[in-house]
């Protein structure tokens, strides 16, 4: 077997890589404390990991660097660009949210964000779902190459016409400001049936994504067992070790902090 | 009990087990999958293919680790193919652990440019890629329908300072860079509702051609918009980025990936067809 | 007037952006890149308050001892370590090397990654439960659903022989086609809904945002 040699902190940080894999995929088997562990890990560690990227890559290049210019002991207002304490207050007003007598101040930030959000909104997805999506929709249907070229063409005139009359006949279906009787009830349901085609087209791509989510689980899981932190050394032994070595610890760790929380409670 | 209704009430552990086993035992097996492309991964390969050394894309790499399965042998495909070709990437990543997986796959992809390697009868000598000159990493910024369309009026209005902290007027590469329109096209790699923030506030206010990466759960929600022409290409999941890989003759993880997929599916069809089976015939003792 | 001003400016500034957009002056631009520029940065105090939200959960939790408080620290243990890593041990909070520490990118690229993707990883098992155990062809339209289903999957499969190929065109058509048609009624239905929804907000007739009194 072709191994890959990596240093040994590499080596200790792909064992808990895998460590963490397993624990997570032990939930197969049933919850258990390693998948609770790891779970909750994850959890604190994305919070953490997004309070830096908001505070490095939002607010100090779009507000403190447009204010160090300014003194922090006089808000900033000596600044030349003392305006940008204006939505720096704003945002601030918005975490009264939490408060019971105050939560009304949050409003007035939220109506701003809600205000220039919705009005954005509107008129481009007006264009881009609506507007451009009936544009296409009603094509010159192409009669005189109506069978098309080869088994079921995508481009042929029935394709076009089933495209144009199955979107209107889905559109009939989700009309529920009128009973679906007669005619209508007719055309609903040949809405329903291109519906039912166009979910079962999704599911059969979510089953290639679900798989391939594993998939790519086995190829890491596969990478971690071929790697060696030397040439010699026999690295998928020494990994399943600390893999063992990192369970026990865990377990003890757990049990030690339960025993800590009984020994309080007592 | 009869046989079927035996099947019926397995302990779903064992379909875990039998499918796992499939996989692995799929993966150890070394035999190619015959990959077909499609004209909707051709059209950005050839898009990209006809680009010329010091054109501009953006790339928006929008998703996050639970995606990275589908969506990173997109991005290395695509990035390594337009370094190959020197072009210049302004990357962003508009999803919450984006810049992650961009920061990740921007130094893999730097470091694989640094082996002589022949794509498609074509030998590329090896470089090294230079923040500020080869690329720019605008990093993240929350809300991205707002940011995408600050970023039409000008890059430096959400991201004054790049995912480093170095302002973007002292990189090299921004200058004379103000939007979009020094763009030759938009790829977008999410698996995210930020598809539908780049269709309706990035290319439907300003114009762009843009191409999607998305995940296999997304991708047949998106040809309305390849139809209409809005979206000139589309990769769906881990078939459209092994077509790209093998468009690009740049054999990745997405192509590794397709035989496990191949047995993968088969079992599910399996599971599929018994369970009707035993649907049918427990339907038909009912009514008797 | 806890209700009426913010009901006024979510009218006002919802009106102003979608003049902005039919107006190609100089002075709209102008405006728009004013707003943009200060939603930015009220965008991410408001983002502060879910970060908030977990580590008064977890507290409670912790100080309260309720059912697996344990694991409580052990999320505050990874917030706190990530934030220690991130300012690059709080040597540099104002630039962002931090950004570069050693300890945060292999927290990213090793406790987040492989936790993040196998978790998601988990449903292809589930979906293979769920087609062994739900997946039932009752009617003619689960049925429809189904033998699409089926044809998507099974269109790169070679084991067809001469097949193959008639059933890949089979997929391509039933994507380009009915799915297209489908999932553009769905679009469409999408669009109008959220510019009524938007045009209420607008006007103050949804105002679930404004929370109670």
């Amino acid at each position: 077997m072709e191994t890959t040699t990596m240093s040994m902190g590499t080596f200790l940080w792909t064992s808990l890589g895998a460590f963490l894999t397993l624990g997570i995929f032990s939930f197969l088997y049933k919850d258990n404390p390693f998948y609770k562990f790891a779970e909750h890990l994850v959890v604190g560690v994305s919070a953490g990991y997004f309070v830096i990227i908001l505070w490095h890559n939002g607010l100090q290049p779009n507000l403190f660097n447009r204010l160090n210019d300014g003194n922090f002991y006089l808000l900033w207002l000596n600044s030349a660009h003392w305006w940008y304490i204006i939505p720096a207050i704003l945002g601030v007003m918005m975490w009264t949210r939490f408060s019971h007598k105050y939560s009304w101040v949050s409003r007035w930030p939220i109506a701003m964000y809600i205000g220039i959000a919705t009005g954005l909104a509107i008129p481009l997805e007006m264009k881009n779902r609506v507007l451009t999506q009936l544009y296409a929709s009603m094509r010159d249907v192409q009669w005189n190459n109506f069978l098309g070229n080869g088994f079921l063409d995508n481009t042929a005139g029935f394709s076009q016409l089933l495209v144009f009359v199955g979107t209107i006949a889905a559109l009939f279906y989700f009309f529920f400001s009128k009973e679906h009787t007669g005619a209508f009830k007719g055309v609903a349901k040949f809405g329903i049936w291109i519906l039912m085609i166009g979910f079962g087209a999704s599911f059969g791509y979510t089953v290639m994504a679900r798989i391939s989510l594993f998939a790519q689980r086995i190829q890491i899981l596969d990478l971690y067992t071929e790697s060696s932190w030397a040439d010699s050394a026999p690295g998928t032994f020494l990994f399943v070790w600390f893999i063992v070595f990192g369970i026990f610890i865990l377990l003890a760790l757990v049990e030690f902090i339960r025993w800590l929380g009984r020994a309080k409670t007592a | 009990m009869n046989i079927f209704e035996r099947m019926m009430s397995v302990d779903r552990r064992w379909v875990f087990l039998f499918l796992a086993l499939v996989c692995v035992l799929t993966y150890k097996v070394d035999f190619e999958v015959e990959v077909r492309v499609t004209d909707e991964v051709r059209k950005i390969y050839n898009f990209i293919d006809t680009l010329k050394p010091g054109d501009y894309i953006f790339v928006a790499i929008d998703y996050d680790p639970n995606s990275l399965a589908e969506l990173h042998p997109m991005t290395y495909a695509i990035v390594e193919q337009a370094w190959r070709k020197n072009m210049k990437i302004v990357f962003t990543a508009l999803s919450q652990n984006g810049p992650g997986m961009a920061d990740q796959a921007i130094r893999d992809i730097s470091d694989s440019l640094k082996l002589v390697k022949t794509y498609n009868g074509i030998t590329y000598p090896t470089r090294d890629i230079v923040n500020g000159i080869d690329y720019i990493f605008l990093g993240y910024k929350p809300y991205p329908a707002l940011v995408i369309a600050g970023m039409g009026q000008n890059f430096r209005l959400p991201f004054p300072t790049d995912y480093y902290g170095t302002p973007l007027d002292s990189l090299p590469m921004m200058r004379g860079i103000q939007n979009y329109n020094q763009m030759k096209c938009v790829i977008d790699i999410s698996g995210t509702s930020g598809i539908d923030m780049w269709i309706a506030y990035g290319q439907t206010r300003y114009g762009f051609p843009l191409a999607l990466g998305l995940t296999g759960v997304m991708a047949a929600d998106y040809y309305p918009y390849l139809n209409s022409g809005q979206v000139f290409g589309m990769m769906g999941g881990i078939l459209g980025a092994a077509q790209y890989e093998k468009l690009a003759d740049n054999a990745g993880s997405a192509l590794d990936m397709m035989r496990i997929q191949l047995y993968a599916h088969m079992v599910i069809i399996l599971f599929i067809i018994i369970g009707n089976i035993g649907f049918l015939v427990s339907r038909r003792a009912k009514n008797q | 007037m806890k209700r009426q001003i913010p009901l006024a400016l979510v009218f006002f500034f919802g009106v102003l952006m979608i003049i902005q957009y039919f107006v190609p002056h100089e002075a709209s631009e102008w405006t728009f890149e004013f707003l943009m520029d200060w939603i930015y940065i009220i965008g991410i105090f408001a983002l502060a308050l879910g970060i908030w939200s977990l580590v008064k959960v977890s507290w409670d939790k912790i100080r309260l001892r309720r059912e697996n408080w344990q694991y409580a620290i052990v999320t505050l243990l990874g917030l706190v370590a990530m934030i220690c890593f991130g300012f690059d041990y709080f040597r540099n909070v104002f630039n962002a090397a931090g950004l570069q520490n050693f300890m945060f990118r292999h927290f990213f690229d090793y406790i987040m990654i492989p936790i993040q993707s196998t978790m998601f990883s988990l449903l292809a098992f589930f979906i293979a439960s769920a087609s062994y155990r739900a997946f039932r062809a009752r009617s003619l339209l689960a049925s429809l659903l189904l033998l699409a289903a089926l044809i998507v999957m099974i269109r790169f499969n070679p084991y067809f022989g001469p097949l193959t190929a008639y059933l890949e065109q089979t997929a391509s058509w039933l994507l380009n086609v009915p799915n297209l048609a489908a999932k553009r009624a769905i679009v469409i239905g999408v669009g109008l809904g959220m510019v009524a929804t938007a045009l209420k907000v607008i006007l103050g007739i949804e105002r679930a945002y404004l929370g109670k009194d």
